[in-house]
């Protein structure tokens, strides 16, 4: 509606950084954003840990390309590659 | 089923990992009975102790990671907790990793809905304060309402106060105010809690990032993975044997011990190459079934098991499975019964059941004098290229037809009859830990417990029965006739003897006559029963040279054609690649599935199996000819 008004800085960066888990690379940071908790793997991701605000960090791919680790909440989960497309994330800046 | 009529019951609740099973162990010590639930591929543990000066029952419930069921197998944690399998835990014992905390609270929440006695038991605590963490415990009970404790459950610290809380549950506080059901508010209720009650983070664990560095390494982690699969392969390939040759050469005397003891006769007969030689039959798996649990239960301590998954996981994703059904797979190449029982790794029973069910496709060793007496005696030792002959390429194809054979009917196994959604595949890299000898020692112990008792005494029975099928009814041999000769007219007029002969029709079509068909009878027992058995047939003086040239020489009565021509031998090669002969197998998988309904579907595709491929065979052979 209100295209004009122009969106604060921070909202408009982080807005365009959303994107599913799968997609981040080794190194990469995030936050989640959302899981759907109203299906069955949304809410087993959920228990397991990705719940929304938890930062999470990609740590690396089996060598064959999947599944990818990520360290999250004191823990290291891997996950395949159909898991973590269920999961929305922030993208958190490079340091 | 319990031990003591209106003894305690403790539940142990937690996430794989989480040190439960450790602390299952050191509560317990090697006092756990282990079955199946009825009906279900999911184990069930408990031991009987005295807690307080109580009689309390500790049931290990499967690792899961929440309460809410994704699939039926999973439901057997919450069917237990409702009384349905079993009589109900009095009192739930939620185990957690004290670096993981954070991620547990929810599970917490979800046993505390119950609404029974509960305790919060945190292990690994002193791993948490190396990796520089603290917690806050009295806060955490105040803020839980519940009793929580922190153990380290593998050195034994802590446990005394433990055991003095666990035998009183109806002392144990109750929360006053009940934790939220739904999934977001509960991991918000989890967050608030675990933030009032942290006081340091731990960090990464240094170690096992540095050791990751390298076990996980694209190039270095692959050829790591491979170096301890070859391992595997080679523990109970080759370095069992010299401990099987003892227990062989151990039952060969004590046979030939009775025999000489007793008066000559089919008694003593029954108990030396019937009895004694089916204890053999089950103790000859000792050597190879401690060696593999010996190095499976080590790695998995230390954590490495999780990170083989790891690296090969998309490999067997492709058929379905997942990564920590490769051991399985490869030691079944030795020998499916250590095999099967390395399925155990695998969390979904879906997965589990058809890793079982194609393990026997893979090459055991049982097959190699089957295949040696067979390529030896009909292949042509022609050179093909450099060292390689002809009769190495056919035995390299046989062990890759089993293979390959193996994947495609995982691959069909769980696009038909197993089918369905399953738990979403998840596994969790636990940090690297020094293994203790005491746990490890217990866990090797009890998987050979297992097979003795369950398995072990199937084999023995059956091995009897099979001993008197191939002997009775005895009869007279002709007049002047040889030992050998006297041996083969005996098994000949036996009820294997009959049953070969009335299998023939249905054999005919693959080119197998009777004697082909009592050598497959009683390589029921284990494949390479055949070879002894086809030895006694043709009244063969050795199994070597001799046997093969009485199967060269033979010939049809009526046709005078060979009965081994090449159509007909490789018929009998694929046999072997598909057919489930081995009552050891069948045994130890009526102990793992806990029942007799898919070792007898196992039995009964693989038997379809070998036949189809086996007939297609001997036509293509006979047609390309």
């Amino acid at each position: 509606m209100n295209a004009a008004l122009p969106l604060p800085p921070s909202v408009a960066r982080s807005l365009e950084e959303v994107r599913c888990l799968a997609d981040l690379e080794p190194g990469d940071r995030a936050v989640v954003h959302a899981v759907d908790p109203s299906c069955a793997l949304g809410r087993r991701l959920i228990d397991l840990g990705f719940r929304p605000g938890t930062p999470v960090r990609v740590l690396r791919r089996a060598p064959l390309g999947d599944p990818t680790s990520y360290a999250l909440r004191g823990t290291q989960l891997c996950l395949r590659r159909s898991e973590a497309e269920q999961i929305a994330v922030f993208r958190s800046p490079d340091e | 089923m319990s031990a003591a009529e209106g003894a305690l019951r403790l539940g142990l609740l937690g996430a794989p990992n989480s040190g439960k099973t450790t602390l299952f162990n050191a509560l317990t010590g090697l006092r756990a009975r282990v079955a199946n639930y009825p009906g279900v591929t999911v184990e069930r543990r408990e031991a009987s102790v005295e807690l307080g000066g109580r009689q309390t029952v500790i049931v290990d419930l499967p690792g899961t990671y929440s309460l809410e069921p994704l699939s039926p197998d999973e439901e057997v944690v919450n069917r237990v907790l409702e009384g349905e399998l079993d009589a109900a835990p009095d009192a739930l014992v939620v185990v957690a990793d004290a670096c993981s905390l954070e991620r547990s609270l929810p599970f917490v929440a979800q046993v505390l809905e119950r609404g029974r006695p509960t305790c919060l038991v945190l292990t690994m605590t002193d791993e948490l304060q190396a990796r520089g963490g603290s917690l806050d415990l009295p806060r955490l009970e105040r803020a839980l309402g519940i009793p929580v404790l922190g153990v380290v459950g593998h050195r034994g610290r802590g446990l005394d106060s433990l055991e003095a809380l666990l035998g009183r549950p109806e002392s144990w506080s109750r929360p006053s105010v009940p934790a939220p059901r739904d999934p977001l508010e509960r991991s918000a209720w989890a967050d608030s809690i675990f933030a009032s009650v942290v006081g340091q983070r731990p960090g990464a664990h240094g170690l096992t990032r540095s050791i990751d560095r390298v076990v996980l390494h694209p190039l270095w982690g692959s050829l790591l993975f491979a170096a301890v699969m070859v391992t595997f392969f080679q523990l109970i390939f080759a370095w069992a044997n010299p401990a099987m040759d003892v227990i062989d050469g151990a039952v060969g005397a004590a046979a030939s011990a009775v025999q000489a003891a007793l008066p000559a006769g089919p008694a003593a007969d029954f108990l030396a190459e019937g009895l004694i030689a089916g204890v053999g039959a089950v103790i000859i798996f000792l050597p190879q079934i401690l060696l593999l649990f010996g190095l499976l239960y080590l790695l998995e301590d230390v954590g490495y098991m999780a990170r083989a998954a790891f690296v090969v996981d998309r490999l067997m994703g492709r058929v379905g499975l997942e990564g920590r059904a490769f051991v399985a797979l490869l030691s079944s190449y030795a020998c499916a019964v250590p095999g099967i029982m390395a399925t155990r790794t695998i969390p979904s029973p879906r997965d589990r059941l058809a890793t079982i069910l194609v393990a026997p496709l893979m090459t055991c060793s049982a097959r190699l004098p089957v295949y040696a007496l067979l390529i030896g005696a009909f292949v042509p030792p022609t050179a093909v290229w450099g060292p390689l002959g002809l009769q190495g390429l056919v035995l390299l194809g046989l062990y890759l037809l089993g293979g390959v054979s193996a994947l495609i009917a995982a691959g069909v196994l769980k696009r038909t009859l197993l089918a369905g959604t399953g738990p979403p595949f998840y596994l969790e890299l636990p940090s690297y830990r020094v293994p203790t000898a005491k746990l490890w020692l217990g866990q090797v112990w009890g998987s050979a417990w297992a097979f003795l008792r369950r398995a072990g005494t199937i084999i023995l029975a059956a091995s009897a029965v099979l001993w008197l099928l191939l002997h009775f009814p005895a009869s007279e041999p002709p007049a002047g006739a040889s030992p050998a000769e006297a041996r083969r007219h005996a098994l000949e007029h036996s009820f294997a003897g009959s049953a070969g002969r009335a299998i023939e029709p249905v054999i005919a079509p693959l080119g197998f006559d009777w004697k082909i068909g009592v050598g497959l009878l009683a390589s029921l027992a284990a494949r390479e029963v055949i070879v002894a058995t086809l030895a006694q047939i043709y009244a063969a003086t050795d199994e070597e040279a001799s046997l093969r040239e009485a199967v060269r020489a033979d010939v049809h009565p009526e046709t005078g054609e060979p009965v081994f021509d090449p159509p007909t031998v490789a018929a009998l090669l694929v046999f072997f690649v598909f057919a489930l002969q081995c009552l050891s197998t069948l045994a130890v998988m009526v102990r793992e599935t806990g029942g007799w309904r898919w070792p007898a579907f196992a039995f009964g595709y693989l038997l379809t199996l070998a036949w189809g491929a086996s007939f297609v065979t001997h036509r293509a052979v006979a047609a390309l000819l």
